[in-house]
C-alpha cells in the first residue's frame, strides 16, 4: 500500500490552498496520508492541516531555522523522514517547485512535475510543451515517487477530517551558506489569483499602469482576483505575481474574463482549466477567440465602463 | 571566476506543436529548434557579469546529440567563451543532466552555474535545484535580479506571492526568469567569430555519470479541445450570458 507524504505550504500563520489540493490528488493515489508542516510556531497551520479529509497524521517540525521557506533546509527535514514514504509530493506552486526537486536529487530519482491526473500509484497524466501535450510518467521500477501536483487540476480537499498532530524534532541545521531577506508583496487586499473563483485579467492593450486601474476596478465590483498577460508585467502595468501562462501562475477559476489580451499559447497554457472563459478584444482574429466560451469583438476602453455601468 | 551556462536546444517557442499520430512523441521534422528562451537570459545575465569585470570566463554547456551544437553555436555567437557538448544519443532527464553538469563543474571550478528555470520542452524545472542538492551549494530559483557582492550574491525571486529577497555564498547555482533582462541579439559578424571558438566533445561515458532512475514517458496525446464557443455583440448581451450560466 502507498505511503504518501505531503509537504504542506504555508505562510507561518495559514495553510496555503495548494496543500489541501495535493491531498486530493493523493485521495487518488490511495493509501496512507500524512502531511509534513514545517515552520516555527505552526500548531495554527498543523490544527488546520489535520482537518483535512482522509489525513491520517499530520507531522509538525518546529524550528528557528525553519521558519523562512529556505528549500535547502527543508528539503533536509523531507529527506530525514522519507524512508517511510512510497510517495513525496508537494504543490506545483513555487514554493513546491523550488524545493522538490532538491528532494527529489537527494533521493536519487527524478521528479513527476505538474501531476494533472492519477492513472494508478505509479502512473500520472502531466502536461509538456506548455499544455499543448500530455504524457503519461512512470517512475523507474520499484524507484520512490517524488511529485509536484498541478494545483488547477485538482479541487480543494473537504475539512471534516481529525488527523493525529505529532511534534517531531528537526533532524538538520541551518545552511549557513543561504540567507532569507525578505518578500515583498504587491498584492494587497484583493482574492488570490490562484483560488479566486471570478478573475479578471489585462494585457498590454492596457498601455499603462493608469489604465490598469480600470482592470482593477472591475474585479473589485466582481470580487474578483486580478491577472494579467506577461506583456502588460514586463512593461511595469502592474505587479510580477500577477503573471497568468506557462512562466506565470496556472490557475483555473469558474469565470476568467481576459481584456486585450491576444491568447499566445503561453498564456493560454495557464487558463485551459478555467470553467468559463471571457474575452474582449478589438481584433475578431485574435486568437484568444478560439478558446474563448464567449467572446466579445470591441474595445475594451468602451467596453469596461459599460459594463460597470450596467452592473450599477 | 568562471560561469558555467546550460544551453538546452529546444522547439522554438513560436513553433505550434503537433502530437505524432502513434502517441510516441511530438512532431520535430523540419520544425525550427531554439536555444531555451530562459537559457539566452541566462547567458546574457552571465555575460553582463563577465563585462562589468567580475568574471573571466563565460562556458556554455549543453547535454545532447552533435544537433544541440548548433545551439551552443549561437551562445559562443552571443559572447561565450567557450563550449562544451555532453555527447548523448538519449535524451537525459534532470537528475541525469544535473549529474553530468557536476562533473563539469568539479573539473571547472566556477563560481556561478546559471540556468534557466525551466525547459520549454519538457517544462519539468528541477535542473538547477538537482545541482545544486548533488553540489550540495545554494540554490536560487525564478531569479529576476542578481547582485555580486564579492563571495555572495543577492538575489530577488519571483515566487507566487511577489518578490522574495535571499543571499547567497558563492558558489551557488542560479535558475532565470524571465524579466531578469532582455538577451542581446546575435550580429553576423559575431556568426563568424563563434566558428573559431572552441567547442569540446565529451561523451558522458567519459565523465563517467551514471544515468538510472529515469521515468517512463509514453502516450502523448493532443490535450482536450474546449468546445466551441458563442460571439457576443454588447457589453449588455455578455452580462445576460453570464447570468444565465449562473456566473454573475
Ligand atoms: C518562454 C516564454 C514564456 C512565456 N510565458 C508567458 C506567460 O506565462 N504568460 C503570458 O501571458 N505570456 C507569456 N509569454 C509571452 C507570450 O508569448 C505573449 O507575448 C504575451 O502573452 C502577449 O501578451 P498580450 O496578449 O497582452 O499582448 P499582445 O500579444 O500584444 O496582444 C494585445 C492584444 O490586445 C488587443 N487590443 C489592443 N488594443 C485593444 C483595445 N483597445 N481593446 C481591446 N483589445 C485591444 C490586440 O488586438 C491584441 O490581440 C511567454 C513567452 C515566452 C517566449
Ligand atoms: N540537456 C540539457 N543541456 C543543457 N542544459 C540543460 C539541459 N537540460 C536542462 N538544462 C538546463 O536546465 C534548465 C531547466 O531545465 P528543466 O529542469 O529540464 O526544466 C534549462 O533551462 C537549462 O538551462
Amino acid at each position: 500500500m502507498s505511503r504518501i507524504l505531503i509537504i504542506a505550504e504555508h505562510d507561518g500563520a495559514t495553510l496555503n490552498i495548494s496543500t489541501s489540493k495535493c491531498v486530493t490528488c493523493a485521495q487518488a493515489i490511495g493509501g496512507d496520508i500524512d502531511i509534513l508542516v514545517m515552520g516555527q510556531g505552526i500548531d495554527a497551520v498543523a490544527a488546520e492541516a489535520a482537518a483535512l479529509d482522509s489525513v491520517s497524521r499530520v507531522l509538525a517540525v518546529n524550528a528557528e531555522h525553519l521558519a523562512a521557506p529556505l528549500a535547502v533546509n527543508l528539503a533536509a527535514e523531507v529527506v530525514g523522514l522519507s524512508a517511510d514514504y512510497t510517495h513525496l509530493v508537494g504543490p506545483s506552486t513555487t514554493f513546491g517547485r523550488d524545493l522538490m526537486p532538491r528532494v527529489a536529487a537527494l533521493c536519487g530519482v527524478n521528479q513527476i512535475s505538474d501531476i494533472m491526473e492519477v492513472s494508478s500509484a505509479e502512473s500520472f497524466k502531466r502536461p509538456v510543451y506548455a499544455g499543448n501535450a500530455i504524457v503519461q510518467a512512470e517512475p523507474a521500477n520499484g524507484t520512490k515517487v517524488v511529485a509536484t501536483v498541478r494545483t488547477a487540476s485538482w479541487k480543494a480537499a473537504g475539512s471534516g477530517g481529525s488527523a493525529s498532530i505529532e511534534q517531531r524534532g528537526a533532524s538538520g541545521s541551518a545552511a549557513a551558506h543561504t540567507r532569507y531577506v525578505g518578500l515583498s508583496s504587491e498584492g494587497g487586499e484583493r482574492p488570490d489569483l490562484q483560488s479566486a473563483p471570478k478573475v479578471v485579467s489585462g494585457g498590454r492593450a492596457l498601455a499603462s499602469e493608469e489604465n490598469f486601474e480600470l482592470i482593477y476596478k472591475l474585479a473589485d465590483k466582481l470580487g474578483a482576483g486580478v491577472g494579467a498577460s506577461r506583456a502588460a508585467v514586463d512593461a511595469g502595468y502592474c505587479p510580477n505575481d500577477m503573471q497568468v501562462g506557462q512562466t506565470g501562475k496556472i490557475i483555473s477559476p469558474d469565470l476568467y474574463i481576459a481584456f486585450g489580451i491576444s491568447g499566445a499559447i503561453q498564456h493560454v497554457t495557464g487558463i485551459k482549466d478555467a470553467g468559463t472563459i471571457v474575452a474582449v478584444n478589438k481584433d475578431p482574429e485574435a486568437p484568444i477567440f478560439e478558446i474563448a466560451d464567449i467572446g466579445l469583438v470591441g474595445d475594451l476602453f468602451n467596453v469596461i465602463p459599460e459594463i460597470e455601468s450596467q452592473l450599477g | 571566476m568562471k560561469i558555467l551556462v546550460g544551453i538546452k536546444r529546444v522547439v522554438d517557442y513560436n513553433v505550434r506543436i503537433r502530437v505524432l499520430p502513434d502517441g510516441s512523441g511530438v512532431d520535430t521534422d523540419g520544425v525550427k529548434m531554439s536555444v531555451n528562451p530562459f537559457d539566452e537570459i541566462a547567458l546574457e545575465e552571465a555575460l553582463r557579469i563577465k563585462e562589468a569585470g567580475n568574471a573571466e570566463e563565460v562556458i556554455v554547456i549543453s547535454v545532447g546529440g552533435d544537433e544541440c551544437q548548433q545551439q551552443l553555436r549561437t551562445g559562443l555567437a552571443m559572447g561565450a567563451d567557450r563550449a562544451i557538448q555532453v555527447q548523448t544519443s538519449e535524451p537525459l532527464q534532470p537528475l541525469s543532466v544535473a549529474r553530468a553538469f557536476l562533473k563539469i563543474v568539479e573539473r571547472e571550478d566556477p563560481g556561478l552555474v546559471i540556468l534557466g528555470k525551466q525547459a520549454i520542452d519538457d517544462d519539468n524545472s528541477q535542473t538547477a535545484q538537482m545541482l545544486a542538492a548533488l553540489w550540495d551549494r545554494p540554490q536560487a530559483t525564478f531569479a529576476s535580479k542578481l547582485e555580486l557582492n564579492g563571495s555572495s550574491a543577492s538575489v530577488t525571486r519571483e515566487v507566487d506571492a511577489g518578490l522574495e529577497t535571499i543571499e547567497v555564498d558563492l558558489p551557488a547555482v542560479i535558475s532565470v526568469d524571465l524579466r531578469m533582462n532582455e538577451p542581446r541579439f546575435v550580429k553576423l559578424p559575431d556568426i563568424m567569430k563563434a566558428k573559431r571558438k572552441p567547442l569540446e566533445v565529451i561523451s558522458l561515458d567519459d565523465l563517467d555519470v551514471t544515468v538510472d532512475g529515469q521515468l517512463g514517458i509514453s502516450q502523448f496525446t493532443p490535450p482536450p479541445q474546449r468546445e466551441k464557443g458563442i460571439m457576443v455583440d454588447d457589453a449588455s448581451q455578455l452580462l445576460q450570458e453570464l447570468k444565465n450560466r449562473g456566473l454573475l
